[in-house]
């Protein structure tokens, strides 16, 4: 599906933010051996947070951020068309990330519990991934993206060549790390069923994994039931920290819920 | 350029000029500049906030207590660890737990490498290419390679001091309610210290270049508001006359302290409905009375708590208390860069004289409530929770430095507009955004927004804000329309 940039020389790059915290691009500003080789590399035609200049042409669009506001939806089609590769960065852009925690509650109470009276001035919609609205080529996970990340999606994109996508889960970098499994510290985790590529940071770090990467290819369903059985939890648990980062998908297809507690 | 509309007219009489900025550049988030004036006077200021409102409070409610850092921290990258630390303090005074000395002494570390990488960038990336007449720093790293590869320099080890202590530089995975779950090796403790020391020539050649900058000439005597702690020794950490980037109590430079759980009589919300981030006003609420928070007011407040380094930076600088000059905040963050940067390497002192141990995070859940605050880069950061005994949040009221400044950004705007607008259109437009810029806005970061009470009927901004008029160099002329008067 990732097709190589087709720009030969200098590809130009345009980064977008809608609604999200902002740490992924302040990522890429966090490539601090990089940055000045990056800048010869290809062109910066438009990035907010750092430049005043703008333009509307550009051969890669950078996407960060949740879908929340109609006009964000025009935005990206906008940008689709502009754009011969999209790629996104970080949760909030896929699967929806922490902006997604508000599906979880009737929209018309969040306005007026945050704005009072006021909520009609600032309209929102359920927070939606940008792939909800447009395809996308290409999705650079975690919350935040790893700047290493980053830098190998960039290069391989540079070069014609496919990233690399971890097909496999969490738990098995976590495994390789030797850590102790936090359902053995009591915790829930969601590292067995989310997608690898982390470095199982949060479980290494005495803290549990969140799914902030969305869900593996073929989750290993009845290895989870097993856990769950085994370790005393349930699939209410699951779901509820599954909903912390997938407040989008865990709410149609019946996703993890019709495999997890099925 | 970023400027768009705006027209001379006015056939014979007044003549009317209007400097728009759509999406001010090199800040965070999203906000407009909109001056409109006759003859060089302002008649409408504003600074509209259009970023996507993201309602955190709302979102928090019904997530498990110890979740409350995770998901605030994802309101703003560049201030993550202050949400962190803003918000354990806040949960941790709402479950009565009290921190040891080590996990104080890495909470401040932490804090220490996050204002540092803030203000580096801010300073080197977002401030200086208005001084070099250029649009990004991407044309600094051909022109000034050395300039840039000095601000990348110290803004890494910024971040390598965050990734030492908690694990990553954006979203750290180590603090929690309670201490942390991982602490830094002695090695790793060793060699970033080094890095620290070793930091001192390009600090000093930081100072030497900004010292060289003009920064405008400005003034405009406003409220400062910054922490501190009640009595002396309250921070045991930090020996008690520590500068304040933590603190129990708010110090006005106006005189006097009150308490942080007191923060709602000093520091009022409301709704204004060119923003989504809600601006706020000191206790009496008027829109001229406002306050400003961060490096300048920290200083103003604290100068004395200051290390030598950084004493010795503000006098290279011409930084003196108290300063109006709102342009002096970014000088106002260098001389903070050396401060923590100093103070960095004797709170690593401490840790590896005394020994890091093991101590586990221990909390025991029960219902209550409680209030913390954190300076974070742009200034103080307050947080409120109420949770229920099974530890689910079911309040949460979080108030962000940038939309305590927005208010104080509005009046500054009338101020600055009738001593650049006789420049031209051109000139004005880039003073007016280079006085966005000085307040390092964090504009995601401000339009979380407010939760009101349980009923969501009664804003903490209700009885501030009547009135939003402003009343400026005999123009009489009307400020922003107050929505929830």
């Amino acid at each position: 599906m990732t097709e190589p940039i087709r720009s030969p020389e200098r590809p130009r790059v345009a980064l977008f933010e809608l609604a999200s915290c902002a740490g992924c691009q302040l990522q890429i500003l966090n490539c601090e051996d990089e940055l000045v080789d990056l800048l010869q590399l290809v062109e910066f035609v438009y990035f907010k947070e750092a430049m005043t200049e703008t333009s509307d042409h550009y051969d890669l669009a950078l996407i960060e951020g949740s879908v929340t506001r109609e006009s964000d939806e025009e935005k990206l089609r906008h940008i689709r068309e502009k754009a011969a590769l999209v790629v996104t960065l970080g949760s909030c852009a896929y699967p929806v990330g922490v902006p997604g925690l508000k599906n979880a509650h009737d929209p018309d109470e969040v306005g007026s519990l945050v704005y009072g009276e006021d909520a009609g001035f600032f309209p929102t919609i359920e927070a939606k991934p940008v792939d909800a609205v447009i395809p996308v080529d290409l999705h650079i996970l975690g919350c935040p993206i790893h700047k290493d990340d980053f830098m190998r999606v960039l290069t391989a994109l540079l070069i014609g060549k496919h990233p690399p996508v971890p097909t496999h889960a969490v738990c098995v970098e976590c495994r390789l790390k030797e850590n102790v499994c936090a359902f053995d510290r009591g915790l829930v985790c969601l590292g067995p069923i989310t997608r690898a590529g982390c470095g199982a940071l949060c479980p290494s770090y005495g803290s549990r994994c969140f799914g902030c990467r969305g869900l593996c290819d073929d989750p290993n369903v009845a290895s989870m039931e097993v856990l769950l059985e085994e370790k005393g939890k349930t699939a209410e648990e699951i779901m509820a920290e599954y909903g912390l980062y997938n407040g989008y998908y865990a709410r149609r297809d019946g996703g993890l819920k019709a495999k997890v507690a099925r | 350029m970023t400027g768009n509309g705006g027209s001379n007219g006015g056939a014979g009489g007044a003549r009317t000029v209007e400097v728009n900025v759509d999406y001010v550049s090199r800040v965070e988030g999203h906000g407009n500049i909109v001056v409109v004036a006759e003859n060089d006077l302002p008649t409408e200021v504003r600074f509209e906030v259009t970023e996507p409102p993201r309602f955190f409070e709302a979102m928090l409610r019904g997530r498990p207590y110890d979740q409350a850092p995770l998901i605030t921290s994802r309101i703003c990258g560049i201030c993550s660890n202050g949400h962190v630390l803003a918000s354990i303090t806040a949960m941790e005074a709402t479950l009565g737990i009290t921190p040891t000395r080590q996990t104080k002494l890495l909470r401040r570390l932490l804090m220490h490498g996050e204002t540092i990488q803030s203000h580096v960038l801010h300073a080197y990336f977002l401030v200086a290419p208005d001084f070099f007449d250029v649009g990004s720093v991407v044309p600094l790293a051909g022109t000034h390679p050395e300039v840039v590869k000095r601000a990348l320099r110290l803004k890494k080890l910024g971040n390598d001091l965050c990734e030492v202590v908690g694990g990553r530089a954006v979203h750290q995975v180590a603090a929690v309610v309670g201490g942390f779950t991982h602490l830094p090796t002695p090695e790793a403790l060793t060699a970033v210290r080094t890095r620290l020391v070793e930091a001192g020539g390009d600090l000093q050649e930081t100072v030497t270049l900004f010292a060289s900058l003009d920064m405008p000439a400005f003034s405009r005597p406003t409220e400062y508001l910054s922490l501190t702690y009640g009595e002396a020794g309250g921070d045991e950490a930090g020996g008690g006359e520590a500068y304040a980037f933590f603190g129990d109590h708010i110090l006005s430079s106006e005189g006097g302290t009150i308490p942080v759980s007191d923060y709602r009589d000093k520091v009022r919300e409301r709704v204004v409905a060119h923003s989504s981030a809600k601006h706020c006003a000191p206790g009496d609420g008027t829109a001229t009375d406002t306050f400003m928070v961060g490096a300048l007011a920290r200083l103003n407040n604290g100068f004395d708590r200051l290390s030598d380094g950084a004493k010795a930076a503000a006098a290279d600088l011409g930084f003196q208390p108290t300063c109006t000059n709102t342009f002096m905040n970014t000088v106002a963050q260098l001389i903070e860069t050396v401060h923590c940067v100093e103070d960095s390497v004797m709170i690593i002192d401490r840790l590896l004289d005394e020994g890091l141990k093991a101590e586990p995070p221990e909390v025991e859940i029960r219902a209550g409530r409680g209030a913390g605050a954190v300076e974070v880069p742009r200034g103080t950061l307050y947080h409120e929770y109420a949770v229920d005994d099974a530890g689910l949040i079911v309040e949460a009221n979080l108030i962000i430095p940038t939309g305590q400044n927005l208010a104080n950004l509005e009046q500054d705007m009338w101020a600055l507009a009738p001593q650049v607008l006789p420049q031209g259109k051109e000139k004005a437009q880039k003073a007016m955004e280079m006085l966005v810029r000085a307040y390092d806005p964090c504009i995601s970061c401000s339009t979380h927004v407010i939760y009101l009470d349980g009923e969501g009927n009664e804003s903490a901004g209700d009885d501030a804000g009547h009135s939003h008029r402003a009343d400026h160099q005999g123009t009489g002329a009307s400020g922003p329309e107050e929505v929830t008067a």
